[in-house]
Formats: structure tokens, C-alpha cells, sequence
């Protein structure tokens, strides 16, 4: 097992550098650059600006410049907003983003597995086409409509929960949580729906009812284990996507998360604030599949063999 | 789910209430500022903290912009109109206790115009003797710039010529004074990274200080108990929300969350609701800018001023801004948009569909027939497409000539009007201060941001008479001569002259409108008395 991580993280590492050099070369190849401005920028002002961010360099060596301060674990300033270090602004911001992130998890799971469970257990009958129709609507409905929906009937219709900020008053995390998790829950309930059903017409599930087990225990200790893989294989890109994608949702309700400042990077043209966050959301992905994979491996004995000694 | 609902019932109060009686102010504020660094910074977010952190030799006021005593108490002017003495209040104060006083000035140009500190205002300082001279490189010596503290609390600043607008400029988040020692403690005089400015270490001389800043969260000052009038400030707190989006902030607004949205435009389809239904609510005010169609005037078929011309006559304004942006925006025919200081531009030209015709026929495409299908550029943004839609529908109907249009993201779009890859393309122009020359400057012959092409040196030397001329009238007159030669020549078609469109509680008082969307909060203070806000 431990070989196995290993090997994985070392598989990492070009991974990882093929990510820095794609992303370095793209994002210099893309028209304006970070200084850029509607008003025209001082030829003095912007010569003094390229100077002190190393842009009059030639590229490759800018690219092995910034490959060393990475090693050194720096990220350098941001272009954009020159008081802060990318490392600050991706410290304070992922916090926020995970917090946000384990709430829509959590959302996505308790609701999904839940209608996904009441829906295998009459398959086919109203207590299935019910939920599975609300999932169907949650995958097809994108945050930026949903998001809005829930700050109007909720926030501004109804007044019971703030339609914006993050800690700022009580109750402003549950209206990103539940925008941000809808669509995952939506996609875990179809999973464990099809997950279960197959479960569900296993022999060993028979003669488990057969032996007078409570239908109740059948489910719980039999076949939710089995049931869930579907889920728990989704789980390692789904908090990947939840991490990574939640710069919608951190848009609609003002969230200081990282994945605002993903996108405004781009925006501006913040080409270390681009790379650091890129390395840092790939690093995630990276470790969170790995995680999905020991999980996966753990629930499912047979993929032991798989491993490679 | 419906558990912790419920456990939100009580209602608690929104940021408006709750900032309604502990007189705190809640501001939405566009984009996340770059710094508070007077010297580094350079939008409009930037500017409205700034304005509560510092204060310049002079204040302008509220609601007329006419310059006011700031830091100096008063101030005498030559004879020849080129030497300035101010007197500095002997109360100001520095956050920190310090005493603000001339010598601070000094320095605090001599780093504005540190050749080596990207200041992209720095320009705005070459009214000053030498100063233009200094920030250039040409010269080494600072003391030969024209600003001298004549004692502690004295402080001279000479021009290179009569500007009858400079103490306008002085209330400029550019000439704000800094604290010297604070920001040499940090990092050395030209160092863009220099941190002095963050909370913690922060020291200024406004009504209020920098309390607490969250990147994409908050800002958040306190009032200043050092100010000198700091008995004349009601705010305890204003809190700066970085919300883009118009909708988002108008849902934020009408959520109680924030008092004012600050961000100059709003969602289009927002503004007929609030008039009908909440007037009270919604602020319209004419503001000093233009919103313009740059022409490619280095190729065809825009190289020819009779089809720029006919481009320009056949547009409708008068419908533009009253069916398609509804801001209650003013039908521009000259770039330069009168000016409640004095000037206001002739028109030279109309809606008039017969000329436009007959100038495009002339240019060889009798109706319309044989032109090519050029783009209208603009960056990606719902109003921005709304107008461009309008007047492609209006080249269509009124000359028979195709446009299409082409929307590019924000740096793309800038990108292509800097290397003028574009045949038209959208463009809006907001003044620093109020003076026509704001507007003129846009087409210096090659002039950074000239996105015509068009470079005529006869202008240029309209443009530098301007320049030497102090008298108000001949002033005038020649603002009219570039204005009529803007006209001839037809490089940008103008459409209209911005309005602000801002959403405020009624509970906001002392807030008043201006052309500058400029709001000092020395004078707001909130209360909502009977007439409280929903």
C-alpha cells in the first residue's frame, strides 16, 4: 500500500511540471498583459514595472527563475495586487474555500445518498421517479441560476437568511452551500441509486433476507458498503470540483475564497497569482484522487490484488 | 435542512439597520482595490477608499467640487498666478499623533515623482516647476522642483504656468500627502511592494483609518480621533464590499446589506423598476465622461472621412439613450461633454439621415451598396452589447450597411485598440477633473491613448496653445477650435455623456451628486428616522 502511494506521488511530480509549462507559455501567449490598463500606462511607468516583475527577461529564463523560487516555496508577489505575496493570498483564501467545500460536500452526501437510498428501495414507483427527477433538475440547473433563485426566495422574498458575505452575519454559509452542493448531491443520488439497485440483486443480499435479517439491517450493514463505491469513486474528483469550481458560487454570495481569486487572475492577467493557484488546485486534484483511491481499495478487497507487488 | 432555517427566523438585523444606528457605513464598491497607496494606485475603488484616509491641501466640496481649505487653512496666490502659499493647519495630525506639516508635502512629491516608483499619475504633477524635468531623469536635483516648505506649517509651490484648475487638483488621490518615516520603514522610496500601507501599519491624515482589510471581502475603516475636525465626523466605520456585478449588488442592496452601490452603471433592465417603484431609491446624475466609438482611421473604409462622417450623422442618440440605455444618459455630438465649470461645446453636426446618405454615396457606396461588413468591437459586457446591437440596427435601416459585432474579454479588447487591430470600436472616457482638456487629450497625435489613428498636426498645436493660455476665454476659444476640427475630422463618434446610476438608502445623509462621482464622507451621517428604508 505504501508502494503504491509512493508510486503515485512520484508520478506526480512530471505531472505537476507539465502543468507549470503549460500554463507559463498560455498565459503569455494570451493578448494584454498585467499592466495593461484602459488608460494608456506611461512608457516609463510600465519599463520600471517590467523591471522590478523580471518580464524584460527573456522567457526561458523567467521560466527557470520562477521553477526556482517555487523550490524555494515561492510563489512571488501578485501582479495585481502588489502588497500581498501569492502565498498570503492563497493561504487566507483556501480556508474559506474548504470550509465552503465540506459544507456542499456534506450537503451533497446527506441529501444524495439519502434519496439515492429511498429511491433503490422501490425502484420504479413514485418513491423513485420523486427524488431521481429533483436530481435530474439539480444536474441540469447551473449555480448562477440557482444561486440567484435561493438569495431571492429566500434572501430578499422571505428575509431569512443574508444573500451575501462570509462570517459576517449568522446563516451566510448555508445559501452558498446548498447552490454549490445541489448539483453534486444531484449526481451522488443518480450514483447511489445505481449503485444500490445492483447491490440490491447480489445473491449475498438474497440470502441475507432469506436468513430473516431485518430489511432495515440488510441495507445498512450489507448493502450500503457495497452500494456506495460508485460514490466514494466520485467523491475524489467531486471535492476536487468542489474546491475548484466554486468560484461561481464565491462570485454570487461574495465569498473571499480562492476560487474568486482563481478567476480574477486570469481576468487580469496576474500571471504569478495564475500559476500559483493553477499548481496549487492541481496539487489538490492530484492527492484528492489518490485519497479516493486508498478509500476505494480499502472498502474493496479485490482491488488489493491489482496494486502491482 | 429546514431545521437550520428555521433557527434563522429571528430576523436578525441587515448590515443597513444595524449600521443605521451605530452609524456605520456599508458601500458596494466595484472591484477589489489594487492598494491604497495614493501613488500606486489608479481606479476608481482605489479612489473612494483613499478618500477617507487622506486629505489633500485642499478638499472639494460635496456637492459643487469648488476647492475648499483640506490640510491648508488657507492659501494666497500671486499676482502672476504661478506661486502658491498655503498655510497648513496647525491641528492636522498624522494617525500616528504626528504633526502634519510642509515638509511632509515636499517629500511626498519628491516620491510622486521618483522616476523609478511606477506612478502612473505622476503627469498630473508636471504643472509644478521642473517637475516633469525631475520625474523624466533630465534633472537629479529635487530641491529644483517648485515646492519648498517655507517653514513648518508654510508651504510654496510654483507652476510652470497659470492653471486656473490646480487647486482643483490638489483634493487628488495623487497629491495626497503620506507619512514619510512610515513608508521608508517599509521598503525604500520607489519600492511598488512596499507594504506600509496595510492595516497594522498604516498611518494617514484623513477623517478615517484603515482598520481591517480582507482581500475579496472587506475593507474597513474606523474615524480617525486624531483628525482635526474629527468632532465634525458623524461615520464611526465605513465597510467597502468588493462586488462587481451589478446584479449581484443590486440583490445585495435590496437586501439591506449595503447602503449605497457605488459602482457608476447598473444593470439596464434594473433601471425602470426603481423609478416606478422605489424613486426614492435610485440617484441619476449627469457625470463628466463620454462614451464614444473609436474609428480606425489608418484603413479603409474608415480612412475616409465621409464615411466616418456618415457613420456619425446616422446615428440616433436620441433613441439610444432613451429607448436602449434608459439611464437617462445625454445625447453627446462633441467628445468633450459640457462642463458645469463654463464650457459648454457647439454642436457641429445631427441626426440626419438625408447627409449621412449622401456622404456615403459620395465616399463612392451609394446605398450602402459595395461596403464591407466591418466589426464593432467591445468588451464583453451586457450594456456594452445593448448599444452596439442598437446601432448595428441603425447602420442597417438608416445607410443599408452591415456591421457585425465582435465582443472580447476585457485585456483582449484592450490589447487590440492599443495595436489598433479594430475598424470601430467601443470606448468610454471618464475625467480626472473637471476641465476640457481631460477630453482634448485623448487624441494627441500618437498619444497613448488615441485608438483612431487619426494624428493631425495642426491639433497638436491647438492642443500646446491651450497649454500656454491662462485666460479663461481664449481658453474657451480654443477648446471650441479642437472641438469644430474633432468634428471635421470625425476619428470617434461620440454617443452619449454618462450618467451615474447609484442605488442609495434613504437613510444616507449628506451624500450629495456630482459630475465627479467623488464622495467625500466628512459630511455623511445616517439616520433613518421615520423615513426608514425597506
Amino acid at each position: 500500500m505504501l508502494r503504491f502511494i509512493a508510486l503515485r506521488l512520484l508520478t506526480a511530480i512530471p505531472v505537476l511540471f507539465t502543468v507549470i509549462l503549460i500554463t507559463f507559455v498560455l498565459i503569455r501567449l494570451a493578448p494584454g498583459g498585467p499592466f495593461d490598463q484602459e488608460r494608456a500606462v506611461p512608457d516609463a511607468v510600465k519599463e520600471s514595472l517590467n523591471q522590478r516583475y523580471h518580464l524584460d527577461d527573456p522567457v526561458h529564463v523567467q521560466f527557470f527563475d520562477y521553477l526556482g523560487n517555487l523550490l524555494k516555496g515561492d510563489f512571488g508577489p501578485s501582479f495585481k495586487y502588489p502588497t500581498r505575496s501569492v502565498t498570503e493570498i492563497i493561504s487566507k483564501g483556501i480556508p474559506v474555500t474548504m470550509e465552503l467545500g465540506v459544507y456542499a460536500l456534506i450537503v451533497a452526501m446527506v441529501i444524495g445518498i439519502f434519496s439515492g437510498v429511498v429511491a433503490a428501495m422501490k425502484p420504479n414507483t413514485m418513491q423513485d421517479y420523486g427524488p431521481m427527477s429533483l436530481a435530474m433538475i439539480g444536474i441540469c440547473l447551473p449555480s448562477f441560476v440557482l444561486g440567484p433563485m435561493l438569495v431571492l426566495t429566500l434572501g430578499i422574498w422571505l428575509e431569512v437568511l443574508p444573500v451575501s458575505g462570509w462570517n459576517a452575519s449568522p446563516g451566510d454559509k448555508i445559501l452558498p452551500a446548498i447552490t454549490l452542493g445541489a448539483a453534486y448531491a444531484a449526481y451522488v443520488a443518480r450514483l447511489t441509486r445505481g449503485g444500490m439497485l445492483e447491490v440490491l440483486s447480489q445473491d449475498y443480499i438474497r440470502t441475507a433476507r432469506a436468513k430473516g435479517v431485518s430489511p432495515f439491517r440488510v441495507l445498512t450493514r450489507h448493502a450500503l458498503r457495497g452500494g456506495l463505491a460508485p460514490v466514494v469513486s466520485f467523491a475524489g474528483p467531486a471535492a476536487a470540483g468542489l474546491l475548484s469550481g466554486s468560484f461561481v458560487v464565491e462570485t454570487i454570495y461574495q465569498i473571499p475564497g480562492l476560487g474568486r481569486f482563481y478567476l480574477q487572475a486570469a481576468f487580469n492577467r496576474d500571471y504569478t497569482m495564475i500559476l500559483g493557484t493553477t499548481i496549487f488546485f492541481a496539487s489538490l486534484i492530484i492527492v484528492f484522487n489518490l485519497i479516493a483511491d486508498v478509500i476505494l481499495v480499502w472498502l474493496n478487497p479485490r482491488l488489493r490484488g491489482s496494486l502491482g507487488k | 435542512m429546514l431545521l437550520l432555517l428555521s433557527a434563522c427566523g429571528e430576523k436578525p438585523l441587515t448590515n443597513v439597520e444595524h449600521g443605521n444606528r451605530h452609524q456605520i457605513l456599508h458601500i458596494g464598491n466595484g472591484e477589489e482595490p489594487k492598494g491604497l497607496d495614493p501613488h500606486l494606485t489608479t481606479g476608481s475603488p482605489d479612489r473612494n477608499v483613499t478618500a477617507g484616509l487622506y486629505e489633500g491641501l485642499t478638499s472639494l466640496h460635496p456637492k459643487t467640487l469648488k476647492p475648499g481649505p483640506g490640510v491648508a487653512e488657507s492659501w494666497s496666490i500671486s499676482e502672476d498666478e504661478t506661486t502658491y502659499v498655503f498655510n497648513i493647519r496647525k491641528n492636522a495630525r498624522w494617525s500616528n499623533g504626528d504633526p502634519v506639516t510642509a515638509h511632509d508635502f515636499v517629500w511626498t512629491f519628491k516620491r510622486a515623482l521618483t522616476p523609478t516608483l511606477p506612478n502612473e499619475y505622476a503627469y498630473m504633477m508636471y504643472y509644478l516647476r521642473n517637475a516633469e524635468a525631475y520625474h523624466t531623469g533630465e534633472i537629479t536635483d529635487f530641491s529644483q522642483v517648485g515646492i519648498k516648505a517655507l517653514s513648518d506649517h508654510q508651504l510654496e509651490i510654483q507652476l510652470n504656468y497659470p492653471a486656473s484648475f490646480f487647486l482643483q487638483l490638489l483634493d487628488h488621490h495623487s497629491f495626497y500627502p503620506l507619512h514619510k518615516d512610515t513608508v521608508l520603514a517599509h521598503g525604500e522610496i520607489d519600492d511598488p511592494l512596499n507594504k506600509w500601507s496595510l492595516p497594522g501599519t498604516f498611518v494617514g491624515n484623513g477623517p478615517f483609518v484603515l482598520t481591517k482589510w480582507e482581500l475579496n471581502n472587506v475593507i474597513v475603516l474606523e474615524k480617525n480621533p486624531l483628525y482635526w475636525d474629527a468632532e465634525n465626523i458623524k461615520l464611526n466605520e465605513i465597510h467597502f464590499y468588493p462586488i462587481v456585478d451589478a446584479l449581484d449588488e443590486e440583490r445585495a442592496f435590496r437586501a439591506g446589506q449595503i447602503h449605497v452601490t457605488y459602482t457608476p452603471q447598473m444593470a439596464i433592465e434594473k433601471i425602470a423598476v426603481y423609478k416606478e417603484k422605489n424613486p426614492e431609491l435610485i440617484q441619476i446624475f449627469p457625470n463628466y465622461s463620454t462614451y464614444y466609438y473609436n474609428f480606425n482611421t489608418t484603413r479603409p473604409p474608415f480612412d475616409d472621412v465621409r464615411v466616418r462622417k456618415a457613420f456619425a450623422y446616422a446615428v440616433d442618440r436620441v433613441t439610444l439613450t432613451e429607448k436602449v440605455t434608459k439611464g437617462e444618459e445625454v445625447p453627446a455630438y462633441s467628445l468633450i461633454p459640457p462642463d458645469p465649470e463654463g464650457y459648454t461645446p457647439k454642436e457641429y453636426f445631427k441626426f440626419d439621415v438625408k447627409e449621412a446618405q449622401r456622404l456615403l454615396a459620395e465616399a463612392g457606396y451609394p446605398n450602402g451598396e459595395g461596403f464591407p461588413v466591418k466589426n464593432i468591437l467591445y468588451n464583453t459586457n451586457a450594456n456594452h452589447k445593448k448599444v452596439a446591437l442598437a446601432i448595428q440596427q441603425m447602420l442597417k435601416e438608416n445607410l443599408n450597411v452591415d456591421v457585425q459585432l465582435e465582443n472580447q474579454e476585457w485585456k483582449v479588447y484592450l490589447d487590440s485598440m492599443h495595436n489598433l487591430n479594430h475598424d470601430i470600436a467601443r470606448a468610454g472616457w471618464i475625467a480626472d477633473y473637471v476641465e476640457p482638456t481631460n477630453f482634448t487629450d485623448i487624441l494627441i497625435p500618437g498619444g497613448g491613448n488615441n485608438h483612431t489613428g487619426w494624428a493631425d498636426p495642426e491639433y497638436r498645436k491647438i492642443l500646446d496653445e491651450i497649454k500656454r493660455t491662462s485666460d479663461l476665454e481664449k481658453r474657451y476659444a480654443l477648446f471650441e477650435k479642437a472641438n469644430k476640427m474633432i468634428a471635421d475630422n470625425m476619428p470617434l463618434l461620440p454617443l452619449y455623456y454618462y450618467t451615474d446610476l447609484n442605488l442609495k438608502q434613504t437613510s444616507v445623509k449628506g451624500w450629495y451628486e456630482n459630475v465627479m462621482h467623488y464622495h467625500p464622507f466628512n459630511g455623511v451621517y445616517l439616520d433613518d428616522g421615520s423615513t426608514e428604508a425597506q
